[in-house]
């Protein structure tokens, strides 16, 4: 009988150190004949420290990089600071891939804008990547990353690149004072929403950050015409088991871990920026 | 089958024939002045003759020497415990010296199990629990382990409380849901049906008359009374709907001045699933056990996220609760998730009264 609550045993190939509480691990299953393991953009998986516990992390790395995939992942509650003491050679558990990824497929053609807030957020950068890599499939391209100081800005050197790309738009924003010499905007990444080119009836937006921020983001979207349901999320809620039955991530009906966490805007505008919800 | 009779003083060849097709039996019997469901030993432990008293935050028990054996309404738990359990491991890792890490899965140990005294609205949570555990896309492997170990004698509710409201959800008092076997009592005799195969093969091996005209009428008789004695009932309007635009309604506040947040209503409700996730790791190191064990949406940290926390408030964490049940179940599960077995009224040391409750919010 399969078991979706059992780990599987996966390697630590490489950790990487991308700021001081940031860190990347990729990975690889010790038994690749255990799992048939393919994910999209936006998935997570539950990783497990030995003794310690579970966590939900999304998977960064491309779906066509077969052999390991990559979680970005930031030190900040008991399993993730426990984890960041992990070395190349250190096992852990990962069960996944869980939930619903970024509409990549229906986004080809379109002009793709990407809104993300706060730390790196991880879920929005495989996006970044996967489409850069296939640039070809999409249209015009908007980056957009709002952080609080400039030093937040992880991957600094690959917005200087991605801005290099044709028929790509780069905007980043520093909330607070980042110096004189800080090249970019100094606000909310929201407030360049008017700058931002693209086709309100030929694009998807994929955002993903803290609510506030989101939602800041939504309305000058869909007043210049984009449809809710082109408007995507990824959303965080406490999860545990990260198959619909333990609970703890409910919004509204919907479980954030198996029917998101990557949403339609249309699909839980009911709650969104209700507080307590 | 056809509704047939067994006599009371032949009842106990019920229980002995269960045995001797190799049931283990939980049955009703008082322990810790309630109604629970416990392993039978001894015919004895039936609650004969015992009725219940249940009001707001109140639940007791009276001697009242009747021939009956299930006279009363439902004690704080029946199915729920039996299928979900509140504690159980799910998996161990070993740990070997060169850091590998084993994984074993550590599914209950299951026995065919008979369960007496099943009642509506226990069999509708149970339904409900089969399509959160079993009929979307990942199935538990412990639930159904136990749920395919399961002999259901249900028995028509012929004594609910002053808490109950099963007629007004539609999931009682009489069983609407599938069973083994079904007993319904009078007084001097069941009548008794089977629902299944398995239920049949039991039933053949009793002495059985078949039911008379006269039968019928008082198995009627009692499901009338037990209609008409329920008292409390939820407000006559799409709840669902209505609670979706009360989201900000000052009552929320009211019931919160009441409510301890001590999560009873939760763990006494029989569709109630929530539960978290928890690693132990033994003292030399080698192993950890990760198992789950039931948790509520009035816990602080159910709701807890990396630092912050969604939903500390009183009024946040029942609106939660509440919303859950009898709104966003139905577009999970097609079917609000309250029985109307009353318990969560019965239990709740403030005495808070759902059906009050929703009258109040979802008062146009």
């Amino acid at each position: 009988m399969n078991n979706p609550y059992l780990p599987f045993e996966a390697t630590v190939v490489e950790r990487i150190q991308e700021t001081p509480t940031i860190f990347t691990l990729r990975l690889k299953f010790c038994d690749s004949g255990e799992c048939d393991f393919y994910f999209e953009p936006g998935q997570f998986n539950m990783l497990y420290l030995f003794g310690v516990g579970e966590v939900p992390i999304s998977i960064v790395s491309d779906p066509k990089d077969q052999t390991c995939f990559d979680h970005t992942i930031r030190a900040v509650g008991r399993v993730t600071n426990a984890m960041s003491k992990l070395q190349a050679g250190d096992k852990v558990g990962v069960r996944g891939p869980y939930g619903r990824g970024w509409p990549l497929k229906e986004a080809e053609g379109k002009d793709i804008v990407l809104i993300t807030g706060g730390l790196g957020c991880a879920p929005v950068s495989s996006v970044i990547r996967y489409v850069i890599r296939r640039r070809e499939q999409f249209n015009h391209l908007v980056i957009m990353q709002g952080v609080k100081h400039r030093d937040d800005l992880i991957w600094q050197n690959q917005y200087d690149q991605w801005r290099e790309i044709e028929n790509t738009q780069v905007l980043l924003a520093a909330s607070e004072d980042s110096g004189s010499d800080w090249p970019w905007y100094s606000g909310h990444v929201t407030s360049l929403m008017d700058n931002v080119e693209f086709n309100p009836n030929n694009s998807i937006a994929m955002m993903c950050g803290p609510e506030p921020m989101m939602n800041a983001a939504i309305s000058p979207l869909t007043k210049r015409g984009l449809a809710e349901r082109n408007i995507w999320l990824s959303m965080e809620r406490n999860m545990q088991c990260a198959v619909g039955h333990c609970g703890h991530c409910q919004y509204g009906a919907k479980f954030i871990c198996k029917d998101g966490p990557v949403f339609p805007f249309s699909d839980i505008k009911e709650y969104f920026g209700i507080k307590g919800y | 089958m056809n509704q047939r009779t067994l006599y009371k003083n032949d009842f106990d060849s019920l229980l002995k024939t269960l045995k001797l097709e190799g049931y283990h039996i939980i049955a009703p019997q008082v322990a810790d002045n309630a109604i629970v469901y416990r392993e039978l030993l001894n015919f004895s432990q039936l609650p004969l003759g015992v009725s219940d008293i249940q009001g707001r935050g109140k639940y007791a028990l009276e001697v009242c020497g009747h021939n009956n054996w299930f006279a009363w309404a439902n004690g704080p738990q029946a199915l729920k415990p039996l299928l979900f359990s509140a504690n159980e491991p799910l998996w161990s890792a070993t740990q070997g010296e060169d850091k590998t890490i084993h994984f074993e899965q550590k599914l209950p140990e299951v026995k065919p199990t008979a369960v007496l005294g099943v009642r509506a609205c226990d069999l509708a949570a149970l339904a409900l629990h089969d399509k959160h555990f079993l009929e979307r896309e990942y199935v538990d492997p412990y639930y159904q382990q136990r749920r395919n170990s399961l002999l259901l004698i249900a028995v028509n509710c012929s004594h609910p409380s002053a808490n109950c409201f099963c007629v007004s959800t539609g999931d009682g008092p009489f069983v609407q849901q599938a069973y083994d076997i079904l007993l319904t009592e009078l007084d001097d005799r069941f009548l008794i049906s089977s629902g299944s195969e398995e239920g049949e093969k039991i039933c053949r091996q009793l002495t059985l008359d078949d039911a008379t005209e006269t039968d019928l009428q008082r198995e009627e008789d009692q499901q009338k009374t037990a209609i008409a004695v329920q008292k409390k009932s939820l407000p006559n309007v799409n709840i669902a709907d209505s609670l979706q635009k009360k989201l900000n309604h000052p009552q929320w506040e009211v019931i919160a001045e009441k409510c301890l947040s001590c999560g009873n209503c939760t763990a006494v409700c029989p569709s109630c699933f929530c539960h978290k996730e928890i690693d132990q790791q033994s003292l030399d190191g080698e192993n950890s056990l990760h198992s789950r064990h039931w948790d509520s949406c009035f816990s602080q940290e159910h709701g807890h996220i990396h630092g912050a926390h969604i939903r500390e408030e009183t009024s946040k964490q029942y609106r939660q609760w509440l919303t859950h049940k009898f709104s966003a179940w139905v577009e999970q599960y097609g079917k609000s998730g309250c029985v109307g077995c009353g318990r969560c009224i019965s239990w709740c040391p403030a005495g808070i009264d759902v059906t009050e409750e929703l009258s109040v919010l979802c008062d146009e």
